[in-house]
């Protein structure tokens, strides 16, 4: 009886909700597409204007180039450094993320399923990481890099100017979140395959890299996102270390330096191609990867 | 086994912990030191001088009004932001009684508001300097001149500059929000939307009475969020405006002052007093948000 009527008073709360919707529904259309203008013109009109000569930028702001001159992109590239930019970025965020993967899942997985003396007293002192402003540490963090920099052998590697010094700091801040994010992961994994390991004879290791690791890959990917595009991204580490190398420099120092030194001599068309190269790889990652990226980013604000 | 096991956990720890106690940990520690000296970089020796940074903090008119500006972004981001992201959400998911699939279209929207959230803040200052340009070359001014109307000095004008930082923050972080508040409407059961839409409930007294209750907590953690991102916006001001922070100091902000003071006037002691207030800020916001926000959880 009652599964009669239910079917039946939901098709009808449907039919009542689409007559009640339907002209509403265009204008949801109107409002989101909208909001659809706003972020995608700014983003058009950027690469409209980098394949425009200077006297058409300096014109009329929504006029259509009269060719489509690449070699504005070509000069941006070399002229401005964007490729070398472009390459250290790669270099950074490659180490970096790797680096934060691998101490971060280590930590994570020894304070999450391991009892001992001081874990709690760890685990607070990196999840507090999280609420501190980078910006008190700056001064400090600096001549810490500066010292690192005299360390015999070394030295040369991880001091001010050096992309070693900086993945460096870019794992040491991207510890908290990652601690916190997977310590909570590995503790909702179950324990059973673990303990079949070690009867079998497994080490701490193996089990930690053969068979928690890949249990816990979900979590993995998600945070490696979070990490891939947070030091992609990062400005203000690379503004403060890496300050007097130019041929050092990461892609957001070279565009922001490019927009801000930037005088009426300013080679303004590779400016603009300049900055649609640094969006255009992140359109193409972000249309092939769409739905993790967003996973990824939303991860911590769901946990 | 047991010595195996401890060897373990420390193998494990030490890198992890050496690297956050170098990096992290010492440099906040010696900070709180550092904003009690007189250190100026050139002097070799750092001298404790107790409180007198913080007594010319309190006459300093410049950082009076970046704090001025972080508090009005502290309380206009997350309401612009959350607004913005929760009217979308709710037109997305038809105010959640599409069940998970949303509106037609509805996922080509989550994927293009979301955009600019992947993209580094100091590029988008750096496009948005040429969209706000104040002549007719400028995305935004172009159209207004060709209409007739003046041009606004969206970064020229002392007025208004502040406000083109304040839409550039709102523009790229409404996307995330709408992605997690989609996420929160769609788990929320259809039973629900459905219960109150055969007594008799209309779109906006769904959205007020269903949705909005139900999605509490996330609108919680974006506040949170918001409120952090609010007190650290620095890429925007330095990238975007004339003389890092101007015109006339209109748009500086905490952070800007900071990184000023410390690398370009290399008054390190300084600076970081600067730093104490604007920790004390943040973790006096975290703790009244985490106080006010306690709410009984709804379970469902």
């Amino acid at each position: 009886m009652a599964d009669a009527v239910i079917p039946r008073s939901r098709a009808w709360a449907r039919e009542e909700r689409r007559r009640r919707l339907g002209p509403l529904s265009a204008l949801t259309h109107v409002a989101l597409l909208v909001w659809t203008v706003l972020v995608v013109v700014p983003i058009v009109w950027t690469f409209l204007a980098s394949v425009k000569s200077e006297d058409e930028i300096f014109g009329d702001a929504w006029s259509l180039p009269a060719s489509l001159r690449f070699d504005n992109w070509a000069r941006a590239w070399e002229q401005a450094h964007i490729g070398q930019y472009m390459i250290n970025s790669i270099v950074v965020v490659a180490f970096g993320t790797f680096g934060t993967m691998l101490f971060g899942s280590m930590a994570a997985y020894v304070l999450a399923r391991y009892r001992f003396r001081g874990n709690r007293a760890i685990y607070l002192l990196f999840v507090s990481g999280l609420a501190f402003p980078v910006y008190l540490a700056l001064t400090p963090l600096f001549f810490v890099v500066q010292n690192m920099g005299t360390v015999p052998v070394i030295g040369r590697f991880i001091g001010l100017n050096t992309h070693g010094g900086l993945v460096l700091v870019y794992i040491a801040y991207s510890l908290p979140f990652t601690v916190f994010f997977l310590a909570a992961f590995f503790r909702t994994l179950p324990g059973a395959v673990a303990e079949a390991a070690f009867v079998d004879g497994a080490s701490h290791a193996r089990v930690f890299f053969r068979i928690m690791l890949p249990m816990a890959k979900p979590g993995i990917i998600s945070v490696t996102i979070f990490n891939v595009l947070g030091q992609w991204n990062q400005y203000q580490l690379p503004l403060v270390l890496l300050t007097s190398d130019r041929d050092k420099w990461v892609l957001t120092q070279g565009i922001a330096d490019i927009s801000t030194a930037a005088g009426y001599d300013a080679d303004w068309s590779a400016l603009f191609a300049a900055l649609s190269m640094a969006i255009l790889p992140m359109m193409i990652v972000y249309t092939l990867f769409q739905s993790q990226i967003q996973k990824g980013l939303t991860a911590g604000a769901l946990k | 086994m047991n010595h195996g096991r401890t060897r373990f956990v420390a193998g494990f720890l030490v890198i992890p912990v050496a690297l956050y106690v170098i990096y992290v940990i010492a440099p906040y520690a010696q900070a709180f030191y550092i904003a009690f000296t007189d250190w100026r970089g050139v002097n070799a020796s750092p001298r404790l001088v107790g409180l007198e940074n913080f007594q010319r903090l309190a006459a300093d008119n410049v950082f009076w009004k970046a704090i001025g500006h972080n508090l009005i972004l502290l309380v206009l981001m997350p309401i612009l932001t959350l607004g913005i992201a929760l009217f979308f959400a709710f037109l997305l998911n038809a105010g959640g009684r599409g069940g998970t699939g949303g509106i037609w279209g509805s996922k080509f929207y989550r994927v293009v508001f979301f955009f600019p959230q992947v993209l580094a803040v100091a590029v988008v200052a750096a496009l948005f300097q040429q969209v706000f340009r104040p002549d007719r070359s400028g995305m935004l001014n172009g159209p207004l001149i060709a209409l007739g109307f003046e041009p606004i000095g969206f970064l020229s004008s002392t007025g208004v500059a502040f406000w083109s930082i304040l839409a550039v923050l709102v523009w790229q972080a409404v996307g995330f929000y709408v992605v997690l508040f989609s996420a929160g409407i769609s788990s929320i059961p259809r039973d629900l939307f459905e219960a109150a839409a055969i007594d008799g409930a209309g779109g906006i007294q769904l959205f007020w009475r269903v949705t909005l209750p139900l999605l509490w907590d996330t609108i919680q953690v974006g506040w949170v969020y918001l409120g952090i991102a609010a007190l650290d916006v620095f890429a925007v001001v330095w990238v975007m405006t004339a003389e890092h922070g101007g015109p006339d100091h209109s748009t500086t902000v905490m952070a800007a002052e900071i990184y000023r003071t410390a690398f370009q006037y290399f008054k390190f002691g300084y600076a970081s007093a600067m730093g104490v207030v604007l920790f004390f800020f943040t973790i006096g916001f975290a703790t009244l948000a985490l106080r006010l926000s306690r709410r009984e959880r709804i379970e469902f």
